[in-house]
C-alpha cells in the first residue's frame, strides 16, 4: 500500500465517522488553543512590562523611599511622609559630588481630576521639576516644557500628555487654554510628544507641573518637601554603575546612615526592574504551560480511546484486509496515519481559533496577546506527534489481530 | 517474495502442478491444557481448473480447512503446496503476499466495506499489490463487467441487493486473477434466486478454466460442483464425483486420497 492510498484511507475514515472525530479533533483543538494563548498571554505581558520599562528613558535609576530587610520588612519616613525630600534631589543635582549623575527629576504623582469647561478627565498629576524632560527622553510638540522660572514663581502652568491633551480638548490647540483643577485654573503651556508604544497609555497620559506649584498650590499636605520617586539620569551607559556607586554614597550620608543594609531608600536600575518583571512573567509562563501541557495530554487521551474504540468497531474491516493481502505493517501504518491525520487536524484549527482568540481578546480586556510563529509551528508538531504517538497502541492492535479472528468477529 | 512467486507461477506453466496439494497435513488448536485436532492427517490434490465442493457438518473442520487452503492459517504438521510453492512455514508477511497474489476470497457475509462504492471494494487488493490507480480503476471495471455489474460501479454496498453484493465480492476476488477462488457458504446469506444467480457465476466462472474451492454444507450447492470433498470429524473421507466430472481429475485426485489413506 502506497502513502498516498494510506493518506486517502485514513481521511475516509476519518470522514465516515465525523461526529466521533470532531470530538477527537475537540480535544486537541482545546490543548492547542490553550498552548497558544498561553504563550501569546505571557509574551504580551512581558513586552507590556518591557515597553514600560523602557519608557523611563535610558541609563536610568530609580531612587524610591523606604526599604525591604528581611527582619522589619519595609522602612518608611515618619508617619505618612516619605524619606526622601526635594532637598536629596538637590544634593544629587551638584555635579561636583556626583560627577557622573546627568539630570535628576524629583516626581510626586497623585491621580486626579482636571476640567474643562464640562468635560472632565482623571490623569495623573505629576509634580516635578523642568529637567523630568531630559531624563525621561521626552519631546514635546506645541508650547514648551517647565522652566526653573515656573519652577521658581510656583507658576499655575501645566503640560498635558499626547491623550490627556485630546480627552480635554476635543478641537483646537490646547496651548494657551486653561485647565481647572480644585477650583484652581492651570494654564497649559505644552503638550508632550506620544510615545511610541502601542501597549502602553500611562507615558501619554499625564498632567507635568512645576514640583512648587505642586506642593504649594494644588496638592499641599504637611510634608511638602517629601517626594516619591526621584529619577537619576547617568551621563551614557559606561557610567550607570558609577552613577549607581555615587548616588548610594550621597544619599547615605544625607541621611547619616553608615550601615547600607539600613537605608531607607531603595535604587533600582532598569535591569533590576526588568529581571523582577521577567521572574515573575517566567512564574506565570511556566504555570500556563502546565496548563497547556495538561490539556494537551487529555487530547491526547481522548485521540488514543478513539482509536481503540475504532480498531475494536473496525475489526472486520481488518479481518478482511488482511485477508485480501493487507500486511501487518500496512495495518499498523494506516492507523498511525489515522490518528495523525486527527491530531493535524485539531492541530491546525486549533491554531486558527488561537489566532482568532489572540485577535478577539485584546479587544474584550485591556491585555496585549503576542501571535508567536514559533508556537504555532510548535503546536502543530506536538499535535501531530501525540496523535501518532497515543495512536501506536491502537494500531500496533490492530496489526497484531489475526486475520481469521478478525473476520470471525463479523 | 516477488521472486519466489514468479518462479513459482514458471513451474506452473512447466509442470503444471496442482493448485493445492496436501500431504497429511494436521491442525491442533491448544483450548487451555487441552489440545484439540481440528484437521488430521488430511490430503487433497485439486489440479487447475476444477471446480470442488467442500462438504461437512458443522465442527467437521471445513472452517479450518479453509483457513489454511486460503492462508489464513498455517498447518501444525504436514505439507502444503499452493501452485507448487510451499507455503506451510511461511512468515506472517509473506502469507499477506500469497493471499493477495494467489487467492480471491468470497465470504458468506461479503465482507464489503460500506463507505466505500463497488468499485472501490473491487480494487481493494490491488491497492495491496501496489498497483497504480489508473490500472486498479480500469481492472476493477473489468471485473465488475464479468459479474455483469458494470452499471453499479459507483454504488455503495447499502444501495445494492444482497446478490448482487455477493457479485461484487466475487468481482473483487476475480480482479487479481488469482490462482484459486476459494468461496466460504457463499449462498448462505442469499434467498434462493439469488443463490441461482451466484452459483450460475461460479459455473461460469468454471467453465472459463478457473479453479474454484466452495466450502458448503449444502447439498444442492455442492452438487453444482465437478468433484465433492466430504470432511468429517477432522477427515477427509472419498470424493463423490458429480455428472459433470473429468476423468482425468478424478484419477489424479483419487491417487491422492489413496496416498493419504496409506
Amino acid at each position: 500500500m502506497t502513502w498516498r492510498d494510506t493518506f486517502r484511507t485514513a481521511v475516509e475514515a476519518v470522514r465516515t465517522h465525523r461526529l466521533r472525530s470532531a470530538l477527537t479533533m475537540l480535544g486537541i483543538l482545546i490543548g492547542i488553543i490553550a498552548v497558544i494563548l498561553s504563550v501569546g498571554l505571557g509574551q504580551g505581558a512581558q513586552a507590556q512590562v518591557q515597553s514600560e520599562i523602557n519608557q523611563l528613558g535610558t541609563n536610568i535609576l530609580v531612587v524610591s523611599p523606604g526599604s525591604s530587610t528581611s527582619s522589619s520588612g519595609s522602612r518608611g519616613g515618619f508617619g505618612t511622609s516619605s524619606t526622601l525630600t526635594i532637598h536629596d534631589a538637590d544634593a544629587l543635582s551638584s555635579t561636583a559630588s556626583a560627577p557622573d549623575v546627568q539630570a535628576v527629576a524629583p516626581t510626586v504623582t497623585r491621580s486626579v481630576s482636571l476640567t474643562n469647561g464640562t468635560t472632565n478627565w482623571t490623569t495623573t498629576l505629576t509634580g516635578t521639576t523642568s529637567s523630568w524632560q531630559t531624563v525621561r527622553s521626552r519631546a514635546v510638540t506645541s508650547g514648551r516644557f517647565l522652566t526653573a522660572a515656573d519652577e521658581a514663581d510656583a507658576a499655575n502652568v501645566v503640560v498635558l500628555g499626547p491623550d490627556t491633551a485630546s480627552e480635554l480638548f476635543t478641537t483646537g490647540n490646547p496651548v494657551g487654554q486653561m485647565v481647572t483643577y480644585n477650583g484652581i485654573q492651570l494654564e497649559v503651556v505644552g503638550v508632550l510628544a506620544e510615545l511610541s508604544s502601542s501597549e502602553s497609555t500611562s507615558s501619554n497620559d499625564v498632567a507635568i507641573v512645576a514640583f512648587s506649584t505642586y506642593s504649594q498650590r494644588l496638592i499641599g499636605g504637611t510634608s511638602r518637601d517629601s517626594v516619591s520617586e526621584i529619577y537619576v539620569k547617568a551621563t551614557s551607559s559606561g557610567t550607570l554603575s558609577a552613577a549607581y556607586q555615587e548616588t548610594d554614597a550621597l544619599m547615605l550620608n544625607l541621611h547619616g546612615i553608615t550601615d547600607s543594609s539600613s537605608a531607607d531608600f531603595n535604587i533600582a536600575t532598569q535591569q533590576s526592574l526588568l529581571s523582577a518583571a521577567n521572574k515573575v512573567d517566567t512564574t506565570m509562563a511556566l504555570m500556563l504551560a502546565g496548563i497547556a501541557i495538561i490539556s494537551l495530554l487529555v487530547g491526547g487521551i481522548g485521540v488514543m480511546n478513539i482509536m481503540l474504540v475504532s480498531v475494536t468497531e473496525r475489526i472486520g474491516e481488518i479481518g478482511l484486509r488482511k485477508a485480501l493481502g493487507a500486511r501487518p505493517g500496512s495495518i499498523r501504518r494506516q492507523f498511525l496515519v489515522e490518528a495523525s491525520v486527527l491530531g493535524l487536524a485539531g492541530g491546525l484549527l486549533g491554531v486558527a481559533l488561537g489566532i482568532v482568540g489572540a485577535i478577539v481578546i485584546p479587544h474584550l480586556s485591556d491585555t496585549h496577546v503576542v501571535i508567536s510563529v514559533p508556537a504555532a509551528v510548535a503546536a502543530v508538531a506536538m499535535a501531530i506527534v501525540i496523535g501518532v504517538g497515543f495512536g501506536v497502541y491502537p494500531a500496533s492492535r490492530a496489526a497484531r489481530l489475526a486475520p481469521i479472528d478478525a473476520l470471525r468477529s463479523e | 517474495m516477488t521472486a519466489v512467486l514468479s518462479s513459482a507461477a514458471e513451474a506452473v506453466r512447466s509442470v503444471e502442478p496442482p493448485v493445492i496439494e496436501m500431504i497429511d497435513v494436521d491442525k491442533v488448536y491448544a483450548a487451555g491444557s487441552l489440545e484439540v485436532a481440528a484437521l488430521r492427517s488430511v490430503s487433497i490434490r485439486i489440479e487447475r481448473g476444477e471446480f470442488v465442493a467442500v462438504v461437512g457438518p458443522s465442527g467437521s473442520g471445513k472452517s479450518t480447512l479453509m483457513h489454511i487452503v486460503g492462508c489464513l492459517d498455517v498447518p501444525t504438521a504436514g505439507v502444503f503446496n499452493l501452485a507448487g510453492h510451499d507455503v506451510a512455514g511461511l512468515a506472517e508477511n509473506q502469507l499477506s503476499d500469497v493471499r493477495n497474489r494467489m487467492i480471491g476470497f468470497v465470504f458468506q457475509q461479503f465482507n464489503l466495506l460500506a463507505y466505500l462504492p463497488a468499485w472501490r471494494n473491487v480494487e481493494l487488493p490491488l491497492v495491496y499489490s501496489r498497483i497504480d490507480p489508473g490500472e486498479r480503476r480500469e481492472r476493477a471495471l473489468a471485473a465488475l463487467a464479468k459479474v455483469g455489474l458494470a452499471d453499479r460501479a459507483d454504488h455503495r454496498p447499502g444501495e445494492l441487493s444482497g446478490g448482487q453484493q455477493q457479485r461484487v465480492a466475487i468481482a473483487r476476488a476475480l480482479v487479481t486473477e488469482p490462482a484459486l477462488i476459494l468461496a466460504d457458504e457463499p449462498t448462505g446469506n442469499l434467498d434462493s434466486t439469488s443463490t441461482g444467480d451466484v452459483l450460475d457465476l461460479m459455473s461460469e466462472l468454471h467453465a472459463d478454466g478457473r479453479t474454484i474451492v466452495l466450502i458448503t454444507h449444502e447439498a444442492d450447492v455442492a452438487a453444482r460442483a465437478s468433484r465433492v470433498i466430504q470432511i468429517r470429524d477432522g477427515q477427509v473421507s472419498p470424493d463423490e464425483l458429480t455428472d459433470r466430472d473429468d476423468p482425468t481429475t478424478l484419477v489424479a485426485s483419487s491417487a491422492a486420497i489413496d496416498a493419504g489413506a496409506s
